[in-house]
């Protein structure tokens, strides 16, 4: 045997899947594979043999939660490795550039949302100019994928066009995929494709509630109709191309067939599907708002109650979060008060305090809103004839927006807002009103004293555990948690020394110093720019987090990630300390994709040094763009531990803990 | 399986004799006496020798650290068996033997010695054993009582030796697993005792399988023609190799020294047995002989939180090594050995002390670091064998967090 053979082929398939993990193969991947390998490294050889064809153009991106709500299991499953090459190069191609989000209704959404993670650059755009190819939804796709299949291809179509009853919109949908097909088969074929939308434009303009609906029956009557048919027939047709190629053919035969049964039994199930795929579209959390979307922030604008100017300069690669002129909106707000009598006076006062920044700092944030909209929810009657649940969430939602407007939530205020929510949600009927909203009040008490108090309590707990007499700590700005711990590991009388290091513009470690010195703890304070120099006398790093998301990334006050980075560097631990509440079940790689802007010009502004305020006569300038980021993303490598209320943890047990709190979460 | 049996005193002695006879300079370390005797093993190790850790006292009596008084003993036990009974009986704890003698007619500690008498018995699972006893022999009428006396109980088995951290770990995972099923949903507290019992019976029987299956699990990874890397005595490491050359597939062993305790020659006595091909190198030989190795075999005393390990002194630097030249580093370790501990560096844990000999005497001025063990961090690790299977270092967070939430 060679010894050089590297074991690591040998480990790989024998790991135990415990926690996160992709989907298992499906069972037909394994014969679909050669398909994908054969045709694609041989375009010319595509364009002869029609089964290796049909499997290009359509790009499927996999719906999310798949299983068998997905109407065919298509060709290609979520973990070929394949299907990554394969999605650029088709939206190259133009046809399906057009039909890749098209033919999957149901993942569009989670399509638009991966793309901000993966790498679907391209096709993202598609997703939402979609309206054409929506009308085009469940029945076509299913019509073109199976059409697609060898052999059946031409004759079904025929036949499901013959077999289509009345409606002529629905003809107009399924007699449209032959120059799919054509285009397939022969190349780009844009005029047709151009026709064909052309077609289909003015009928989704003119259609009316009662058309689409009929629309949606009959194309639901072809469908059933075409699949009765096409397992008939597909086991005919192919066949009959086994008679033409035979390797690749080997693969697809039974793959249409696994895919006909499956498609079958899939429309059976599908009703109760399409009530589970609602549900499940409500739990996917709505994608963020992209502010370089036109026509959505117009919307928002109008709903606006702040008024806010957009900042003139805006930073190219960060147009898709808000950028306004920050120190106008206050006075605007304030003058409105007696007009805005939709919103508590409590959430106004919390919303004002956050504009004006005398409330931060994620728990505090977090509390300060929780209790004014505990506030509001005692003050709450419900509006004759209407639903306490239903008229108390979108009140909530109400609120919510505005706090948004005055600033962008914070992660751990989302998950505050999904618990309240679901709260609400589950509240029993037969409740009488008091007795609801005495419910509800006492779960937002009990998630502030739960969730964020006791949770500190621990905290502090666990990581005072691991400082030691001759400690050097060092923690960056100002956290709560952090300074709890410091004042707590003093009270036991631990001998250490802290470094508190700090940054521009905020400058909220002269606080911390501040309260850290009038306790009598032995204090250095330091700017960033000094990082690297007093790392090397630190032996631990604390530092406070906004969120830690699934991937273990902590979402921290901007300069974390670098001070984490330094510390990694020279091998000293870093500790994060976050309450679980704040955790995420989102991945986020870097920290532009979503982010908060601070005002540009505390940046650009010293306060005292007038030599160094020659940026004035620049601000007009178009050249330049000043960025404030509030936050930063930290990667997991440079954190040794993370200290949660559930102890303490390594960040590769984000995940578990998500998992588990969600759980506790329904509980509660 | 390895018993202390006459056989292997005499192999000893064979060796003992050829070491002997061959002048080497380590020939010296065999001989000294040593005044820590193994019946030191048997007194609480607490209150017996404050120099030496607990930790290092009870694995010498079990893994049998080769030295030559524990030679001298074992022949003096094949002799006068019942008197090796009787020298060690009286020396279990005073306190406890107090604590047994007027009321109570058991005491958890006379028990785990009991069953810490069979060799094959790994420390966790006589204390499990141990406990289960406590649950089947308790007068309680309550479920709380009971809780609480098997709380009392696991305490004073922890505290027993505080150093060791598959025993505390153990006595903690016991009672979690015990008392975590819903026997309160028992109206009657005799039917929920006897659940209790049946499942601390169930936990002791998965414990002691533990090491059959993991030697099962761990069989694929072992492919002909492959060199391992072992280093120090561990059981289950020793149990999968046997496993493996009784499959017949081909392998050769590197066995480290394992100075002080040698534990390495015990390893690699076992291994000639079997017919197993193996060499012998100083610990310092790692990184000359790591290009020849195909994997890296360890056992652990604890798993810890990050993924990570504690075992014996040099674990650290042979992962280092293997890390650096991309040979995997496999881990051999029971679920009772999952601790909740997370050190952040080799010096956040209780140190386990232990003496060292180097022949010669050391001046007072220089110190010697004595610490028996060091932690592995979990990015040097590639797979944990466990008798939940294989599992990556990060699903040990995992399945504690669901363990202990």
């Amino acid at each position: 045997m060679d010894s050089r053979r590297t074991p690591r082929t040998v480990i790989d398939p024998k790991v135990r899947h415990v926690g996160f993990f992709a989907p298992p193969d499906r069972a037909n991947s394994g014969q679909t594979d050669p398909i994908s390998t054969s045709s694609s490294p041989s375009p010319p050889a595509a364009d002869i043999s029609p089964s290796g064809n049909s499997l290009s153009p359509v790009m499927i991106p996999p719906p999310r939660q798949s299983s068998d709500s997905r109407p065919i299991p298509l060709v290609h499953h979520p973990a070929s490795p394949l299907r990554r090459e394969s999605i650029p190069s088709g939206s190259s191609y133009n046809p399906s550039d057009f039909f890749a989000p098209a033919t999957s209704p149901t993942a569009s959404s989670s399509f638009a949302s991966m793309t901000a993670v993966g790498g679907y650059g391209e096709s993202s755009d598609d997703v939402v100019a979609l309206s054409p190819g929506r009308a085009v939804r469940g029945g076509s796709f299913r019509a073109s994928a199976s059409s697609s299949f060898p052999g059946g291809g031409f004759d079904l179509t025929a036949l499901k066009a013959s077999s289509v009853p009345a409606s002529e919109l629905t003809t107009v949908s399924v007699v449209n995929m032959p120059p799919v097909i054509a285009e397939k088969a022969g190349g780009a074929s844009v005029e047709m494709q151009n026709n064909r939308t052309a077609n289909l434009k003015p009928a989704k303009e003119k259609t009316t509630k009662a058309e689409r609906r009929a629309l949606q029956e009959a194309q639901r009557a072809a469908k059933a109709a075409a699949k009765a048919e096409g397992s008939k027939l597909l086991g005919g047709g192919s066949s009959a191309v086994t008679s033409v190629n035979v390797k690749p053919v080997k693969g697809t035969k039974t793959a249409s067939q696994k895919n006909d049964s499956v498609s079958v039994a899939a429309s059976d199930k599908k009703v109760g599907d399409r009530l589970a795929e609602k549900d499940r579209k409500k739990e996917v959390p709505q994608p963020r708002m992209q502010y370089d979307d036109k026509s959505r922030v117009d919307k928002a604008k109008r709903r606006a109650v702040v008024n806010q100017t957009e900042a003139r300069n805006r930073v190219e690669l960060f147009r898709h979060l808000p950028q306004y002129e920050h120190g106008t909106q206050l006075p605007d707000l304030e003058s409105k008060f007696y007009q805005l009598d939709h919103v508590h006076p409590a959430v106004y006062k919390v919303g004002l305090q956050y504009l004006s920044g005398d409330v931060s700092g994620g728990n505090a944030r977090c509390i300060a809103m929780l209790q004014a909209f505990r506030e509001a929810i005692k003050d709450y009657l419900t509006p004759p004839k209407k639903n306490l649940c239903r008229d108390l969430t979108a009140k909530i939602s109400s609120y919510v927006s505005f706090l948004i407007e005055c600033r962008p939530l914070s992660i751990s205020m989302g998950n505050a807002i999904r618990f309240l929510k679901s709260r609400i949600a589950k509240l029993p009927l037969t409740l009488s009103e008091s007795e609801a909203k005495a419910l509800l009040q006492s779960d937002i008490d009990r998630f502030i004293s739960e969730k964020i108090i006791l949770a500190d309590k621990v905290i502090v707990k666990h990581a005072v555990t691991k400082i030691r007499d001759g400690d050097v700590l060092l923690t960056y700005g100002s956290s709560s948690a952090v300074e709890m711990i410091l004042l707590h590991a003093h009270e036991l009388g631990k001998q250490f020394r802290v470094v508190i290091v700090d940054s521009r513009p905020k400058l909220e470690g002269q606080l911390l110093l501040r309260r850290l010195v009038g306790k009598g703890l032995n204090c250095t304070y330091t700017h960033i720019n000094a990082v690297s120099y007093i790392m090397h006398e630190v032996t631990r790093v604390f530092l406070g987090a906004s969120s830690v998301l699934c991937n273990g990334t902590v979402y921290s006050r901007v300069g974390t990630a670098c001070v984490a980075m330094v510390a990694h560097a020279l091998r000293v631990p870093v500790l994060v300390c976050c309450e679980a509440y704040k955790f995420h079940e989102r991945v986020q790689l870097d920290s532009i994709c979503s982010n908060e802007l601070g005002d540009p010009d505390a940046i650009s502004k010293v306060p005292g040094r007038v030599d160094l305020n020659s940026f004035d006569h620049l601000a007009s300038s178009e050249k330049l763009q000043l960025l404030n980021l509030i936050y930063d993303a930290t990667p997991s490598d440079y954190i040794s531990m993370i200290i949660t209320d559930y102890g303490m943890v390594p960040p590769t047990s984000v995940p578990v803990i998500v998992r588990e709190y969600r759980r506790e979460h329904l509980w509660i | 399986m390895w018993r202390r049996s006459a056989s292997f005193i005499l192999d000893n002695q064979q060796r003992r004799k050829d070491v002997a006879s061959s002048s080497k300079p380590e020939s010296i370390s065999l001989s000294p006496p040593q005044l820590s005797s193994m019946a030191d093993a048997f007194q609480n190790p607490n209150s017996s020798n404050p120099k030496n850790s607990a930790y290092y006292q009870t694995r010498a009596a079990h893994h049998g650290v080769v030295t030559s008084d524990w030679l001298a003993q074992a022949q003096a036990a094949v002799g006068r068996p019942p008197d090796d009974q009787a020298s060690s009986e009286p020396e279990v704890p005073a306190a406890a033997a107090a604590a047994s003698e007027p009321g109570r007619p058991f005491c958890v500690i006379d028990e785990f010695n009991n069953w810490r008498k069979q060799p094959d018995l790994a420390e966790a699972v006589a204390a499990i054993r141990a406990l289960a006893t406590v649950i089947r022999s308790s007068e309680a009428t309550t479920m709380m009582e009971l809780e609480i006396e098997l709380k009392k109980a696991s305490d004073s088995l922890k505290s027993w030796d505080t150093t060791s951290i598959s025993l505390t770990a153990g006595c903690d995972l016991f009672t979690r697993y015990v008392t975590r099923t819903s026997a309160l949903e028992y109206e009657d507290f005799n039917s929920a005792k006897s659940r209790l019992i049946e499942r601390a019976e169930k936990f002791g029987e998965i414990s002691y399988k533990a090491r059959r299956i993991i030697a099962m699990v761990s069989q694929d990874f072992i492919f002909d023609g492959c060199t391992i890397l072992v280093h120090g005595f561990s059981r289950v490491v020793l149990e999968v190799l046997k496993t493996a050359a009784q499959s017949k597939k081909l392998f050769r062993v590197f066995c480290t020294e394992g100075r002080p305790d040698r534990t390495g020659l015990r390893l690699s006595n076992e291994l000639a047995k079997l017919d197993v091909p193996v060499k012998l190198l100083i610990d310092s030989a790692v990184a000359y002989t790591m290009d020849e190795v195909d994997m890296v075999f360890v056992g652990a005393d604890g798993v810890v939180e990050s993924g990570g390990i504690i075992n014996m002194m040099g674990t650290y630097q042979i992962a280092l090594v293997a890390h650096s030249m991309n040979k995997p580093v496999y881990v051999a370790a029971e679920s009772y050995k999952f601790a909740r501990l997370y050190p952040l560096d080799q010096k956040d844990m209780a140190p386990a002390l232990r003496p060292i000999d180097f022949g010669v005497p050391i001046p007072s001025k220089v110190e010697v670091e004595r610490s028996a063990r060091d932690y592995t961090p979990p990015q040097y690790l590639t797979l944990l064998f466990t008798d939940l299977g294989v599992l990556t270092p990060s699903v040990v967070s995992d399945e504690l967090i669901q363990l202990y939430l």
